[in-house]
């Protein structure tokens, strides 16, 4: 056993790196699920993502239009989900379960062409001096422009839902429809809106794995990143810091399993490969044993079906 | 004991009637464990089944299954399979053994062929590679290419076939290079590309300098591509768009005339349960090419390796060889017998961790 040979700066930067897609996707979700909704198909909009932006940065060389690709092809798929349940008013959680075999399936028939393809390669950031500042340097400012976005997406969210008045419009509509209805706010077209926005949160989580983490394109390749997501929203009672402090412990077990694995410490393979997931259920359980508490930070509307007739 | 009885009786049914509509078609089943466009284990099962397919052209109907996962559904997959006709089905991953072995149960009359397994019944072959012999040529030039004298190794499983490949792996590199470490990361998994791109990551940045792996994807690959200065080779499949570098060289299984060999023995109705364990020297592991990244030294002294390997002059487990706990395992010049590789569960001498249980 040598744990000296865990750098835990290095450590740090691939935990932020291994978190990002999870993140990002997570990220959507809450905003979905704030205005009442509860989108299951995230690992579906998610790997479709992945093979979306993929094709297209191949096509273009371009991995920038591959990003771009990927929000457009999650958040079109986002409205399948959307169409079905706010306008033919459709269980949603049996739609978005359809979602993600649906998801996964899709992917699998567009990306027949692209496995073992590379993609252009996306460099990190060139941030100068910054980068070469011990310790911090390598921590905060030697990574890929994508980790930075997802940071400041977080802070957007954050303040979007706590400074805005559409924030407060988005919350109120999760909190109670018919109340945001009474006041004359369009309760299905703002929730549209939320549902496209996972939508496209969930792909650039996606065409993040598939660009630049792993970086290739292979079938069913998010492996149950966009459950971990989902699970991440709760987990995080729905706030935006706590979900940015939930994805990186969650990214931070599974890379450290593999560094403590690499480091010889002998703890069986089966039991370190699951602690990501046992440490996500033990907090889930901690968190709701106030019960009180844990039903006050979720939206009182979250999957409930709106009508305007109701 | 109902449904068992039904299940036979309809299988004998339909394996009746599927000899009599197609009396000169061998129908030929096969299920993966990933997709297969994989790029590595799967894919070449599936490429070798195409070759086979098209050795035989119209004499043969060809099914096949990817993405099976191992477990319940795996025996879901077989007997779907027997129950369609086909009349040997070929189940192409370790974890399918139990499944395989309980589905020929109920089918008699189908045969059944397993990869890499060791159970076998009436109606079960086995077959497999001698993958450590390939292992032994990756070793040589682990050993030799690396400068932070740190290899890592991505394990899938602590099954007997990933555990003989480490071990030949390590006795080679050290045999080259005396002060070489090797660190092992068990992923859990045969296919998840995330997951192997993590671990390459994790060994690089824990000063590993060449990877091996016994997963399936390309994903090591891209990681050590990203990461500069680190040396990989291609799994189960040649992975050359990899090459020259990182790919350096690669262990390729080649199926497809152990794959002709069975099916044209179904039609003669010689067919026999059996055991096959081929290597280099069969053609069943081949090497795939050395790059030019590798001194042309180095490359001959694998070349001259393989060669041995392949002649029979040298098997890759001869003593003297120590457990890892130091008691002895193989005496100067004794050579390991095929009963002990096929079930070894040990490091040898000089490994350090220890085998998950």
């Amino acid at each position: 056993m040598d744990l000296s040979a865990i750098d835990p700066v290095i450590l740090i930067a691939s935990l932020m790196v291994a978190s990002t897609p999870i993140l990002l996707a997570a990220t959507g979700e809450l905003i979905v699920e704030k205005s009442g909704v509860l989108n299951l198909g995230v690992e579906g909009m998610m790997i479709t993502g992945a093979i979306c932006g993929f094709a297209a940065s191949v096509q273009t060389g371009s991995p920038a239009l591959g990003f771009l690709a990927a929000i457009i092809g999650g958040a079109a798929l986002s409205m399948i989900f959307g169409l079905l349940t706010q306008v033919l008013m459709s269980n949603q959680v049996a739609t978005g379960l359809a979602l993600t075999l649906f998801g996964l399936g899709l992917s699998a028939l567009i990306g027949q062409g692209y496995a073992g393809m590379k993609p252009p390669p996306t460099r990190p950031l060139d941030l100068g001096v910054l980068s070469d500042l011990p310790v911090i340097g390598k921590i905060v400012f030697s990574h890929d422009a994508m980790v930075y976005v997802s940071l400041a997406l977080v802070a957007l969210v954050w303040a979007f839902l706590r400074y805005t008045r559409a924030g407060l419009i988005l919350r109120a509509v999760g909190e109670s429809h018919e109340a945001a209805h009474a006041l004359g706010y369009k309760v299905v077209r703002i929730r549209l809106m939320a549902i496209g926005f996972g939508g496209a949160m969930a792909g650039l989580g996606g065409a993040y794995l598939s660009l630049i983490r792993v970086p290739q394109w292979t079938e069913g390749m998010t492996a149950g990143a966009g459950w971990i997501a989902l699970a991440l929203v709760v987990f995080a009672s729905w706030r935006p810091w706590r979900l940015l402090l939930g994805a990186y412990l969650f990214g931070g077990i599974t890379v450290l399993q593999l560094n403590l694995q690499a480091a010889g410490v002998a703890v069986p393979a089966e039991f370190l490969s699951a602690t990501p997931y046992l440490v996500t259920i033990l907090v889930l359980v901690l968190m709701s044993a106030d019960r009180s508490r844990a039903a006050l930070h979720a939206p009182a509307d979250l999957g409930k079906t709106f009508h305007a007739s109701s | 004991m109902k449904r068992r009885t039904f299940l036979a009786t309809s299988a004998l049914a339909l394996g009746l009637a599927g000899t009599a509509f197609a009396q000169d078609k061998v129908k030929v089943g096969f299920i993966y464990v990933g997709p297969v466009n994989d790029g590595g284990w799967s894919q070449h099962h599936h490429e070798s089944a195409m070759v086979m397919k098209e050795h035989f052209g119209d004499a043969i109907e060809l099914v096949e299954q990817e993405s099976v996962p191992e477990g319940a559904d795996t025996e879901r997959a077989l007997t779907q399979m027997a129950l369609s006709g086909c009349d040997i089905v070929f189940a192409t991953s370790f974890g399918f053994m139990d499944p395989t072995i309980n589905v020929a149960k109920k089918f008699p009359k189908v045969k059944f062929e397993h990869a890499t397994g060791y159970k076998r019944a009436e109606n079960v072959s086995t077959y497999s590679a001698r993958f450590y012999e390939g292992r032994a040529v990756q070793g040589l030039l682990a050993g030799r290419m690396t400068q932070s004298n740190v290899i890592g190794y991505i394990g899938s499983f602590p099954i007997p076939e990933v555990i003989r490949g480490i071990d030949s792996a390590f006795i080679h590199a050290r045999k080259v290079n005396p002060d070489v470490q090797f660190k092992v990361v068990w992923a859990n998994t045969w296919f998840d590309p995330a997951k192997e791109a993590d671990a390459a990551t994790a060994l690089i940045n824990q000063g590993a300098d060449v990877i091996l792996q016994h997963t399936d994807s390309t994903a090591p690959h891209a990681a050590a591509e990203k990461a500069g200065n680190v040396y990989t080779f291609g799994q189960a499949a040649d992975m050359a768009e990899y090459a020259p570098k990182p790919r350096i060289s690669s262990i390729i299984d080649n199926w497809a005339p152990y794959y002709i060999e069975r099916v044209q023995a179904v039609m003669d109705g010689t067919w026999e349960s059996k055991d096959t364990w081929g290597g280099i020297a069969s053609g069943m592991v081949k090497i795939g090419e050395i790059s030019d990244a590798v001194p042309a030294e180095i490359r001959d002294e694998a070349i001259a390796l393989e060669e041995s390997i392949s002649s029979g002059a040298y098997h890759p487990f001869t003593g003297p060889l120590n457990k890892q706990d130091g008691s002895v395992w193989l005496a100067e010049g004794e050579v390991a017998d095929d009963g002990t590789l096929a079930g070894l569960n040990f490091y040898v001498e000089g490994l350090s961790g220890e085998v998950p249980k």
